[in-house]
């Protein structure tokens, strides 16, 4: 494993069933009454967040705590460059400081992969959602939710498996990052969006496309919507609201038409009534809670692997393998 | 006035030859001249050809010195072969009036590394609404005969009507720049494959071959000429060619950038990169290559954009459009088109001094090398093998995207109207 997690696609297979495999073990440290490990001790992770998200924030926090990693917020809201410092100053700032390791979410795509490629901080660079086109973190705990529903155990992966990415798949980060590390574990992707919301030379991407959902959810065995921004209707990707949620919205009568092991999935934050209407989002098919639950697991994986040392090859396979490495 | 012999230069890559350099004219050519000069340079090995003309240069004085002076633009150009660059109008204030383009013509004059021809604005402030006062700017010292908006688009149909008219008083013509605004809104680079892997906002071709296509029928119309900017992709070319075969006056340009690289270095999200119109795939270069060989795109064309360092040292999205290549074009062309066998050095002198000067008028460039015409003259090292540094540029900026590559050929020698500018790859300071 590199030393930075920039996109998914820098993830080999075994690259990747290791971080489910870990974050599987360091899941069980959330059911115990002290959910706290020393890995990190004395390491300094950086939060660096140049756009609001407090789901992503909150879910790395708490892996960082969990690591007992010493954390820090730098929270940078607003253009970098048009409402104060740079980039780079904000990277030599960190370096000085000694950060080990910085996470950062950044509406230019490409940010976190300029950090990583810069000069400007020696630490890991871990890609907490660039712009509109990487979100690893993201695909990981949504492969990692997919395992334990669809194959579960460690070491296994998801082939075979059929997967629907149904909405804004344009501008979408999960989705980019979805279908790289979806791709290299085996399972098959499909996008479902309208043909506005689809970028060009899809057809060259790993993955299969469709305009219809109806066609596609008889044979799925998840299905993840994805957002779709209001104001995107103004910029005539589609006519209304209602003609998209007629079309592309997932409701009870289409959950209906899916396979019964199927789980329906969405990375948050839902649109009720828009991609999703309320019965699935409540509904228990539905893995929406379990995602962020696993979202935790999966950054202490990350964070684990990147900082604590260990080559993929030899990291440890329990948890009390975890601290007797300390 | 220094008087020159060059000894056993390859006129135009042919037989060597000698060529004396006397009050600023080609006095004598031929083999073994038996003549004096102050100065004898052993050209042995070296390809002569008439001095460079670019056509789209942006010497960002007045308004971002720190970016580029009259001063170092030329003294870039001059180190790149040049002896007259077109000057475009996105300057501090935008050389929209007789005053500024004068200012500019006469400090290029002052400087003597190259001559400095003003493009003027076609609206005020390019803002696309207004002619600017084209006629007083074509009367000024700086007797300007191209006009762009260059980094906009002359969008309105209109006025880009209007503009074609009007320039036909005084032999004037529009360089567009080529980018319908709305289906470029946000456009970050090439719209492809590429770009929706980065995620990164596409500017898609139609977008530029959509507004050629509709100015060359606008030239037509009103029967004037048009110069197409920058042409970077595969659709373009065919409507130049359409055009052309109709009879039409159009003329268009291509940069070495566009004809070497694609947006396949994107990838690496450095902004070093980003330029518009922006890098296209390897297939846009192939059709501009042949295109460059076939005549139908007429000139190679700079675009010389420099950029201060903080800049282009951020994100991709907030990082300025442009790179340096004054500096390189000439090296890239060897690169891409003679080392190709696309194009012999007669070719190159066609396409980057002769076709160039003839499009912007100016009357004392891109003339043959013999005798009796300006010793406006470029000597040029096509063994030469080095790796780009643009730490050694003369130019004020560092924006090159050919840092750590290897490129052939190199200038030898510079001469403006029979002075030397550039002597043994070395500025000479005056």
């Amino acid at each position: 494993m590199k030393r930075h997690l920039v996109s998914a696609a820098d993830l080999s297979r075994d690259d990747a069933l290791l971080i489910l495999d870990t974050a599987e073990e360091l899941a069980q440290l959330s059911g115990r009454a002290v959910k706290k490990l020393p890995t990190l001790r004395g390491r300094t992770v950086v939060n660096l967040f140049f756009e609001d998200s407090t789901r992503t924030k909150t879910s790395f926090e708490v892996a960082e705590k969990r690591l007992s990693a010493d954390v820090i917020n730098f929270s940078a809201k607003g253009s970098s460059v048009s409402k104060g410092e740079s980039l780079k100053d904000t990277a030599l700032t960190l370096q000085a400081m000694g950060a080990d390791a910085v996470v950062i979410r950044h509406h230019a795509s490409g940010a976190a992969a300029r950090l990583a490629g810069s000069d400007w901080l020696h630490g890991s660079v871990i890609n907490a959602g660039d712009g509109t086109h990487e979100h690893p973190t993201q695909a990981l705990l949504d492969a990692f939710t997919m395992r334990r529903h669809l194959n579960p155990g460690l070491g296994r992966d998801l082939a075979g498996r059929k997967v629907a990415i149904v909405g804004d798949i344009l501008h979408s980060r999960v989705a980019r990052s979805n279908v790289h590390l979806l791709t290299t574990l085996g399972a098959e992707v499909t996008f479902v969006a309208p043909p506005t919301l689809l970028p060009i030379g899809i057809e060259t991407w790993p993955c299969q496309v469709s305009y219809d959902l109806d066609a596609v959810l008889p044979k799925v065995d998840a299905v993840m919507m994805l957002r779709v921004q209001r104001e995107r209707m103004n910029a005539a990707f589609f006519p209304t609201e209602r003609e998209y949620s007629r079309r592309y919205g997932l409701d009870g009568l289409r959950l209906a038409t899916m396979p019964e092991h199927a789980i329906v999935m969405h990375p948050g934050p839902m649109v009720r009534g828009m991609e999703i209407t309320a019965d699935v989002a409540d509904s228990p098919r539905c893995t929406v809670v379990e995602q962020v639950a696993n979202g935790v697991s999966v950054r202490m994986a990350v964070l684990y692997l990147l900082l604590g040392g260990a080559t993929m090859a030899d990291a440890p396979r329990t948890t009390e393998a975890l601290e007797a490495a300390q | 006035m220094t008087t020159y012999l060059i000894r056993n230069a390859q006129i135009l890559g042919g037989a060597p030859q000698d060529i004396h350099l006397v009050d600023g004219v080609f006095a004598a050519i031929g083999e073994n001249l038996d003549v004096r000069a102050d100065i004898e340079l052993d050209a042995t090995g070296l390809v002569a050809l008439p001095g460079l003309v670019d056509l789209h240069t942006h010497l960002r004085e007045p308004g971002r010195e720190d970016a580029e002076t009259v001063l170092t633009g030329t003294r870039s150009a001059a180190m790149g072969g040049y002896t007259a660059v077109h000057a475009m109008a996105n300057t501090f204030p935008v050389a929209d009036t007789a005053g500024v383009v004068e200012q500019v013509w006469r400090l290029g004059q002052e400087y003597g590394y190259c001559d400095v021809q003003p493009v003027g604005a076609v609206t005020v402030g390019l803002e696309g609404k207004q002619l600017a006062e084209l006629g007083a700017m074509h009367d000024s010292a700086a007797g300007v005969r191209v006009f762009s908006d260059d980094g906009k688009c002359v969008d309105d149909a209109v006025i880009m009507r209007r503009a074609l008219e009007y320039v036909k008083a005084f032999d004037g013509v529009v360089a567009q720049h080529a980018q319908e605004p709305r289906l470029t809104a946000g456009a970050q680079m090439n719209e492809g494959l590429v770009s929706g892997e980065l995620g990164l906002g596409g500017w898609p071709a139609v977008a530029e071959e959509s507004i050629i296509a509709r100015d060359v029928l606008l030239a037509a119309h009103v029967g004037s000429r048009v110069h197409i900017c920058h042409l970077s992709t595969a659709g373009s070319v065919e409507i130049v060619r359409w055009a052309k075969g109709k009879g039409w006056n159009v003329t268009a340009e291509v940069t070495p950038h566009h004809l070497l690289l694609t947006d396949e270095l994107v990838r690496s999200y450095d902004p070093v990169y980003k330029v518009n119109p922006p890098l296209r795939t390897a297939a846009d270069v192939e059709a501009l290559r042949a295109a460059l060989a076939d005549g139908t795109i007429d000139a190679v064309a700079t675009d010389h954009a420099p950029h201060p360092a903080e800049d282009k040292e951020c994100e991709w999205a907030v990082a300025a459009m442009g790179m340096v290549g004054l500096e390189t074009a000439l090296s890239v062309v060897q690169q891409t088109m003679v080392d190709t066998g696309l194009l012999n050095w007669e070719g190159v002198a066609d396409r980057m001094s002769h076709r160039p000067a003839r499009i912007g008028r100016l009357a004392g460039h891109g003339r043959p090398i013999s005798v009796g015409e300006p010793a406006n003259l470029v000597l040029f090292d096509p063994a030469y093998r080095g790796v780009v540094n643009p730490e050694t540029f003369a130019t004020r900026s560092r924006n090159s995207p050919y840092r750590g590559m290897d490129l052939p050929g190199r200038v030898h020698a510079t001469f403006l109207r029979g002075e030397a500018t550039v002597l043994a790859g070395e500025l000479v300071e005056h």
